[in-house]
């Protein structure tokens, strides 16, 4: 069969897809967006999170003919949908595409430079709040649940600009983590949030 | 928020050169793995490529008369079927250190989910479904599970004929591996004690249940040869597995690293490796195996379980006199990993603490169980719960505080081990104890909120949650301590060296190092370290990290908290080496501008050549100008001996590595459900090279040994069956059942190893599990034998 629907702000489409094959596998094995990570395949782990329509799911267990006509953001799409949040055009409302973004085909040796440098990891390249804050506290060690996550603490924050310890916890349940004991997910995720917090504060907006 | 330490209190500052060790530099690959551009071995794809599949044995013991693979073969989009009967040559078994593991099943099959076939098809759910056509007649054979069926007469042999190096000396052919060490007089001291306390121990077998599941792309070459893109922690481990199975030289299997998602050991064995390779060359197709959570189970080996009896014996002032154990842990169908893990289990077995009079056996069996082989802590783990069970045991017949038994027994530096080895650097045990037990104790009853003038309950805080199960009645707080001893580097004599590659040269006018080694990058941050090594040394502020791959030599195991210090230390070497050869072109060249050249101490700082006083003689660019100095050397730790067979003596161990724990746990007695509060450690790591990165092993570590206490283990019934391989039945801990976890990190230097650094990555996950179970023991009162703690343990029911 066919699918079409929106990935990241942008109209896609899949051919040939197999009944049978979940969300998960036509974004990872057909769209070339491996981002979305398979630990379970059993919407156990939380590490294949998306939004759909909003709404963070484990895109495992959603059927890929139930996407069609519908809008999902995968990591790869995180922070572009973070920048249209702060500028108030969330979920693909301001459909153009800003210079920026557009150039962003161009080879650019020193971004490549700059993220091959550990002291600078990260900044080189764009990030939202929530995925430099997971970098600067520790958050990532082996990445695997990390997509994850930031899309489940992403969407936490939007709804919850100032989450108490036990709001992360709760919010965060359905995502396992196994190599960093959540403390430092934790710490990132207050920091992603008080980051948050003083740009608001900031811009005055 | 109480009780969270953010920032690790006792750490060294970092060197002159920014970036350098001692800094919490930020990871390499944090931007790829935050944008989801990092490439795991799972998200590997190439054009016109095949997915594998495996078909497991259901049984765990049986005889297979035939294997027809027709009706699988003639499924359209099916592109090969290979069992056995088309293995290319006279190598058909692999293994670690005993080759003993078919690649695919020879007329039998010794576990649960043991390869039998394997499939290429074009699609994965075709590749499955043609897996479940094919017809394989099993005759069940009696199963071996435990020691009295392994080791009976007539018990049925897993490897009869064995002719391993270990067959000589076991007791039985059903035995892998026996290793006992005595010391002292036994009997004597025994006589001398005022109490005896004695106990039987058990450990269930616990998955490494790493995220990023076994998985890669085999594509084959124009020469014959197979590029293997793979997740693993050690390749060239591998590819001396690999090759001689595929009847190919080492030098035609070129093995590359992809993005690993975890490992704890369960990736040190192969998985799909061969099976990827084989379906590849036979279809002259890439062909990327995938195994999904159920598969994965199966997949890899798991943490042994154990059955461990110990006596310890104390004078009624709480010095311990003797200490007898014998540690049975079941290694299951395959020998992987078990003769080490014995002899870590046996030398280890009688934790941090001075006893001079020890009787010692250890073994592994062979069983039709799940085989068992490396994870995190490697056979210290199961004796750590059995010996902090016995301290609590013996504290309480003494009549004695158990962290004050500890600290009276503690070793220390020149504390002779009972293989005869003397600890002959820091071993801080006592003052680990101390800082865990003078933290504040978190406060009580956290689940009232405080901000409101009636009793509002927060379930989040109380044992069972939100499936609100109490609002506190019949909840109890029960506080344990543990502490434990690892050991870091292979042991026994092996030649546990590593290599590195570095490459220094000018790029745009500025001195760019290139690091190039075959460590394999499992998460724990080697990349990071290896960059601020390269800092610290070479005075560069560039560094670029090669790919992983086996075009540089060896980089040994990403295990036994090795890396940082063997691959670590060989990064160190070399960078020395192109150092001198820097300075060497430096007095070549501008030797005669300056006398400093010929007779200061010169350094490379801040990309200059400066001498110790701190004068810039040169800069780096300028000294290499268009040449490159690019080395690849070896570098080995202290070499280590064997145990002897009988007596257990020998200088097996390269360094130590403690660990203490704090638990709080609350615990609701009417139901069984256990909260833990709080998770307080308590390490020594020699040099912190990267504090976040400590700090964040410590932690991940911890909460290892806690789900081992409270949640983690592989059921197996008696017919070798597994009955829970999903993550819907074996529960690792979420971020709600993982507390707050401060840790506080010192920092002795252990003279022996690169800046004075310890191995620090296993400690944690050692006395994690028995402090909990202390904590729940202190709650309740009950004397809980066996981990993980189930609620049908604290209830009776």
């Amino acid at each position: 069969m066919r699918v079409n629907f929106r990935v990241n702000g942008r109209p896609h489409e899949a051919d040939d897809v197999w009944e049978g094959e979940s969300l998960l596998y036509v974004l990872r094995e057909r769209m070339g967006l491996p981002g979305s990570k398979n630990a379970c395949e059993q919407g156990e782990c939380g590490s294949c999170t998306v939004r759909l329509d909003g709404v963070p799911v484990c895109a495992c267990l959603v059927a890929a003919g139930q996407v069609e006509g519908r809008e999902v953001v995968t990591v790869e799409g995180l922070a572009n949908f973070a920048k249209d949040r702060a500028a108030g055009c969330a979920g693909g409302a301001c459909g153009g595409t800003d210079l920026n973004a557009a150039r962003q085909w161009e080879a650019d040796p020193e971004r490549a430079e700059r993220a091959d440098d550990g002291a600078v990891s990260g900044a080189g390249a764009e990030l939202s709040t929530v995925q430099q804050a997971f970098i600067d506290a520790g958050a990532v060690q082996c990445g695997f649940c990390t997509p994850g996550l930031l899309v489940a603490a992403d969407e936490l924050i939007e709804r919850n600009p100032q989450p108490s310890d036990a709001d992360i916890r709760e919010a965060l349940s359905g995502n396992l983590c196994r190599c960093t004991g959540y403390e430092k997910i934790l710490d990132a995720v207050r920091l992603a949030a008080a980051r948050e917090e003083s740009q608001t504060a900031g811009t005055g907006a | 928020m109480g009780g969270v330490t953010r920032t690790p209190t006792n750490l060294t500052q970092g060197s002159a050169t920014k970036g350098g060790i001692g800094e919490s530099t930020l990871r390499p690959d944090g931007t790829l793995k935050v944008t989801g551009e990092f490439a795991y071995s799972s998200d590997m794809w190439h054009e016109d490529m095949l997915w594998g599949y495996t078909l497991r044995s259901p049984h765990a013991h049986a005889e297979i008369r035939s294997i027809d693979t027709s009706a699988a073969l003639a499924q359209a989009g099916v592109h090969a079927v290979l069992t056995y009967d088309d293995l290319p040559t006279e190598v058909k078994n692999y293994g670690l250190e005993i080759q003993d593991t078919p690649v695919l099943a020879h007329g039998r099959v010794r576990h649960h989910g043991e390869p039998v076939a394997i499939v290429a098809a074009d699609h994965p759910e075709t590749a499955r479904r043609a897996a479940e056509k094919i017809r394989v007649d099993y005759a069940p054979l009696p199963v071996v599970h435990d020691e009295a069926t392994a080791t009976a007469e007539d018990a049925p042999l897993l490897h009869p004929g064995r002719d391993d190096h270990h067959a000589g000396h076991v007791p039985h052919p059903n035995v892998v591996h026996r290793q006992p060490i005595v010391r002292g007089d036994v009997e004597a001291a025994r006589a001398r004690a005022d109490v005896i306390v004695s106990g039987e121990y058990e450990v269930g077998m616990q998955d490494q249940a790493f995220l990023g599941p076994e998985s890669g792309l085999a594509v084959p070459a124009e020469d014959g040869g197979v590029d293997l893109y793979v997740a693993t922690q050690w390749l060239h481990s591998d590819l001396r597995q690999i090759a001689p199975v595929l009847g190919l030289p080492e030098e035609k299997v070129r093995m590359t690293l992809s993005g690993v998602g975890g490992a704890f050991g369960g990736r040190e064995d192969l998985s799909m490796q061969i099976h990827g390779c084989l379906l590849a060359l036979r279809t002259g197709k890439p062909v990327k195996i995938v195994y999904n959570r159920f598969e994965s189970f199966f997949g890899h080996v798991h943490r042994h379980p154990a059955k461990l009896w110990y006596e310890h014996g104390a004078t009624r002032d709480g010095r311990i006199t003797h200490m007898k154990c014998r540690i049975v842990l079941d290694g299951g169908a395959y020998a992987s990993a078990s003769p080490a893990v014995v002899g870590n289990a046996s030398s280890l077995s009688v934790g941090p603490y001075v006893i001079d009079d020890v009787e010692i056996e250890a073994v592994a069996l062979y069983t039709n169980n799940p085989p068992c082989g490396a994870m995190r802590g490697f056979g210290a783990v199961q004796a750590c719960f059995a010996y902090e069970s016995q301290m609590d045991k013996l504290a309480a017949e003494l009549g004695m505080d158990a962290v004050e038994l500890r600290r009276l027994n503690a070793m220390s530096q020149g504390t002779i081990m009972p293989t005869g080895q003397e600890v002959d650097s820091p071993a801080p045990v006592a003052e680990l104890l101390r800082r865990v037990k003078a933290l504040p104790l978190p406060p009580e009853k956290q689940w009232e909120s405080g901000d409101t003038a009636g009793t509002s309950v927060d379930v989040r805080a109380l044992p069972g949650g939100l499936s609100n199960t109490t609002h506190g009645e019949g909840v109890v707080r029960g506080v344990g301590y543990a502490v434990g001893i690892k050991n870091v580097g292979f042991s026994e004599g092996f030649d546990d060296y590593s290599t590195a590659r570095v490459r220094l040269s000018v790029v745009g006018g500025e001195p760019v190092a290139m690091v190039h080694t075959a460590m394999a990058e499992v998460g724990q941050g080697g990349v990071t370290v290896h960059a601020q090594i390269a800092r610290t040394e070479l005075g560069v502020t560039h560094v670029t990290i090669h790919p992983a791959d086996t075009r540089v030599g060896s980089a040994g195991s990403t295990s036994a908290s090795r890396q940082t210090y063997v691959t670590g230390g060989a990064v160190k070497h070399t960078c020395e080496a192109v150092r001198e050869k820097v300075l060497e072109l430096g007095r070549a060249k501008l030797g005669t501008y300056h006398p400093a050249w010929a007779t200061a101490e010169l350094l490379l700082e801040g990309g200059k050549v400066v001498t110790d006083g701190g004068e810039v003689l040169a800069g780096i660019a300028d000294v290499l100008e268009d040449e490159v100095v690019d080395i690849e050397l070896e570098w080995r730790h202290r070499p280590t001996e064997a145990f002897d067979l009988r007596t257990g003596q020998g200088q097996g161990h390269v360094q130590y590595s403690f660990a203490a724990h704090r638990a709080v746990v609350e615990v609701d007695t009417e139901l069984g459900l256990v909260k833990v509060i709080e998770l307080a450690c308590a390490q020594d790591v020699g040099k912190a090279l990267n504090p976040q990165s400590v700090v964040g092993q410590i932690q991940g570590g911890t909460t290892q040994g806690l789900g081992l206490a409270v949640m983690e283990e592989i059921v197996v019934d008696t017919d070798g069956k597994v009955r829970n391989p999903s993550f819907t039945d074996y529960l690792i801990p979420t971020i709600l059942d993982t507390p707050t976890i401060p840790v506080d990190v010192l920092e002795l230097a252990d003279p022996n190893a690169p800046y004075g650094l310890r191995g620090m990555g296993e400690a944690p996950t050692l006395s994690s599990t028995p402090a909990v179970v202390s904590a729940i023991r202190a709650a309740t009162g009950l004397a809980l034998r066996r981990v993980p703690v189930r609620p049908e343990h604290l209830t009776g029911t």
